[in-house]
């Protein structure tokens, strides 16, 4: 090839290197404008609707708006519609670096059993009263919860650091813990009084409707923790899904790597779990409709993984007030429903490799 | 100029000690040396071994460079196909290893003249799923490259080749370490290749080295015989080049 000829090809690259990542930066902003819209919606809805301006108005001017209205959407509304915004992003982002790290598809906190321990950790404290850890005994439900969640991430995390075991290995630990602690679930359920069922049918179904302020601003803390952790490893944690053999090529101390991110996913996804209960399908899905979109160079995938997961679950929360008029459904019912239309959509039109 | 030396290098995996006494001469940079044996003669781990990827005794003499540890590369066999990113991003992703986030526009400058190259910028913006092995390869050059290495390592990089892209492909790498003075090891199975292209050449079988020096030296019908199990002769072409010509019998007691 001749020097213009080469210098031309070259130019070409990098152009079209420059209109990717506008494109990219197109998509994310659309995915937040999105975001924005659901948001304000899910705050609309409710036994008392409100038209849309409202909303905005209560939003951005709210010494402007009547004490009713203030209260409806900044006490009881909004960290209801915050909290599907931020456990959307937290599990969204959590199964995006667990199926970077474990190279699978499949991985997520649902699959890989952390929801489930969580589970049988919230249904420890519902039916046998027994606290984890035994302070502050009237946080028991979530502490539980978290507990026990962390105990399955991080067994899953040693494991996955054991001579021998492969990434598939890790898969399959997984969803032996999710028999494990559905069975003992099940056993719980099965002991428990009518009341304690209810309690703990209720929590395995996830519901944001007992969110607060106060979960609000924990979760957002550890995504707050969580994004920066994963931003400043973004080159790393993209050549990871070259291989382990050429990401270390590349100079990156893979288990290093792979321990740091897994600790965070833990927290990641424990905490959300704890707080709002059992809610599958977006940490796995929020990922790969993310990855569909902006593809895997973290720059873009790591605030697209968030954005999806927290769009995915806001919507969700919209329709589960709006499918029965007066009642709001538990969102883990509706987040499927809502999610693999769009999923199926997307995998059946996006002719490119998605995994 | 860079050069290499090993003296007393082992590596280990777990309690299984699968390289012992690797010494080698000085590798001198600006030329190609081959790493040749049969599988798993533990060509890759001396590899890793150098790279500081696997664990080991012995030591790995590096002459003084700017660059210190990271001047050296090694280039795995493959790379990924699961990943969802664009040859252009993989490529960028070797570069931007330990940097920011922000890409310069000298950066894919680099990237757009190591594609051109290779003649494959017409990949660039393919995903790497839908590449075949040999475009895989190549993909993992460029990766290799724009690191811009003094020690390049490279495991078997023409084994999904066809025959043209072979020959063009370690052409090239002949002509970049004479131009650059980069030191480049290359593992490789066509002991052909190696007589052609490799000024020096590494025999390993069974973890340990069992002759080096310059390649026409080293590759000769007792080696093949010895180290391969195979039957053959080297002789001059009618160009005066040696060629290896293998017979029909194989000895494989």
């Amino acid at each position: 090839m001749t020097a213009i000829a080469e210098e031309i090809a070259g130019i070409e690259g990098r152009g079209r290197y420059r209109a990717l990542v506008v494109r990219r930066l197109v998509m994310l902003s659309g995915l937040l404008a999105a975001l924005f819209v659901s948001v304000a919606v899910d705050m609309a809805l409710g036994p008392a609707n409100y038209p849309l301006s409202d909303v905005l108005t209560a939003l951005f001017w709210a010494e402007t708006v009547g004490d009713q209205l203030r209260v409806v959407i900044w006490d009881i509304r909004m960290p209801i519609a915050l909290m599907a915004v931020t456990v959307g992003a937290s599990l969204s982002l959590a199964g995006a670096q667990m199926q970077t790290i474990l190279a699978n598809p499949l991985a997520s906190p649902f699959t890989l059993g952390i929801s489930a321990a969580a589970g049988f950790g919230a249904a420890l404290g519902l039916v046998a009263g027994v606290a984890v850890f035994p302070v502050a005994v009237q946080y028991m439900v979530p502490i539980n919860a978290f507990l026990m969640a962390m105990v399955a991430a991080l067994f899953i995390h040693f494991a996955s650091t054991m001579r021998g075991v492969t990434v598939e290995t890790i898969v399959l630990l997984g969803i032996a813990l999710v028999f494990t602690f559905n069975a003992a679930l099940s056993l719980l359920e099965y002991l428990a009084s009518e009341q304690a069922l209810a309690a703990v049918v209720f929590w395995t179904m996830g519901s944001l409707t007992k969110a607060t302020w106060p979960k609000v601003w924990v979760t957002a803390a550890v995504l707050l923790v969580a994004v920066p952790v994963f931003a400043r490893r973004a080159w790393a944690l993209t050549a990871l899904r070259l291989g382990e053999d050429k990401a270390a090529s590349f100079g990156i101390d893979v288990r290093r790597l792979r321990l740091e991110t897994m600790l965070t996913v833990s927290l990641l996804a424990a905490i959300p779990v704890s707080f709002v209960g059992t809610i599958g399908f977006v940490g796995l899905v929020g990922p790969h409709i993310a990855r569909m979109l902006v593809g895997e160079d973290q720059r873009f995938f790591l605030p697209a993984s968030v954005l999806c997961g927290s769009l995915l679950l806001s919507v969700t929360s919209v329709v589960s007030k709006t499918l029965i008029p007066g009642a709001v459904l538990p969102i883990g019912i509706i987040t499927a429903l809502v999610g693999v239309p769009f999923f199926f959509v997307l995998i059946f039109t996006n002719r490119k490799r998605a995994w | 100029m860079v050069s290499l030396a090993l003296k007393d290098v082992g590596a280990t995996y777990g309690r299984r000690v699968v390289l012992s006494d690797i010494n080698t001469g000085v590798l001198k940079g600006g030329q190609l040396t081959a790493v040749i044996g049969p599988n798993a003669a533990g060509k890759s781990t001396v590899f890793k071994r150098i790279a500081g990827l696997a664990a080991g005794p012995g030591l790995v003499h590096l002459s003084d460079t700017a660059k210190g540890s990271e001047a050296i590369c090694y280039m795995p066999q493959d790379t990924g196909a699961n990943a969802v990113l664009t040859v252009y991003e993989s490529v960028l992703l070797s570069a931007k290893q330990g940097s920011g986030w922000k890409v310069k526009d000298g950066e894919l400058q680099e990237i757009d003249r190591v594609l051109a190259a290779l003649k494959i910028n017409e990949l660039a913006f393919r995903g790497l799923g839908e590449l075949s092995g040999g475009q895989r390869q190549l993909v993992s050059i460029a990766q290799a490259l724009v690191r811009k290495p003094e020690v390049l390592l490279m495991d078997e990089p023409t084994s999904a080749l066809d025959l043209f892209r072979q020959i063009e492909v370690l052409g090239f790498m002949k002509r970049l370490a004479t131009q650059s003075g980069m030191a480049v090891l290359i593992a490789l199975h066509d002991l052909n290749h190696a007589l052609r292209y490799c000024e020096d050449t590494i025999v390993i079988s069974d973890g340990s080295v069992v002759a080096s020096g310059p390649t026409h030296a080293v590759v000769t019908a007792d080696m093949l015989k010895s180290v391969y199990r195979v039957e053959a002769r080297v002789e001059a072409c009618s160009r005066g080049r040696p060629v290896i010509i293998v017979d029909d019998s194989i000895a494989l007691g």
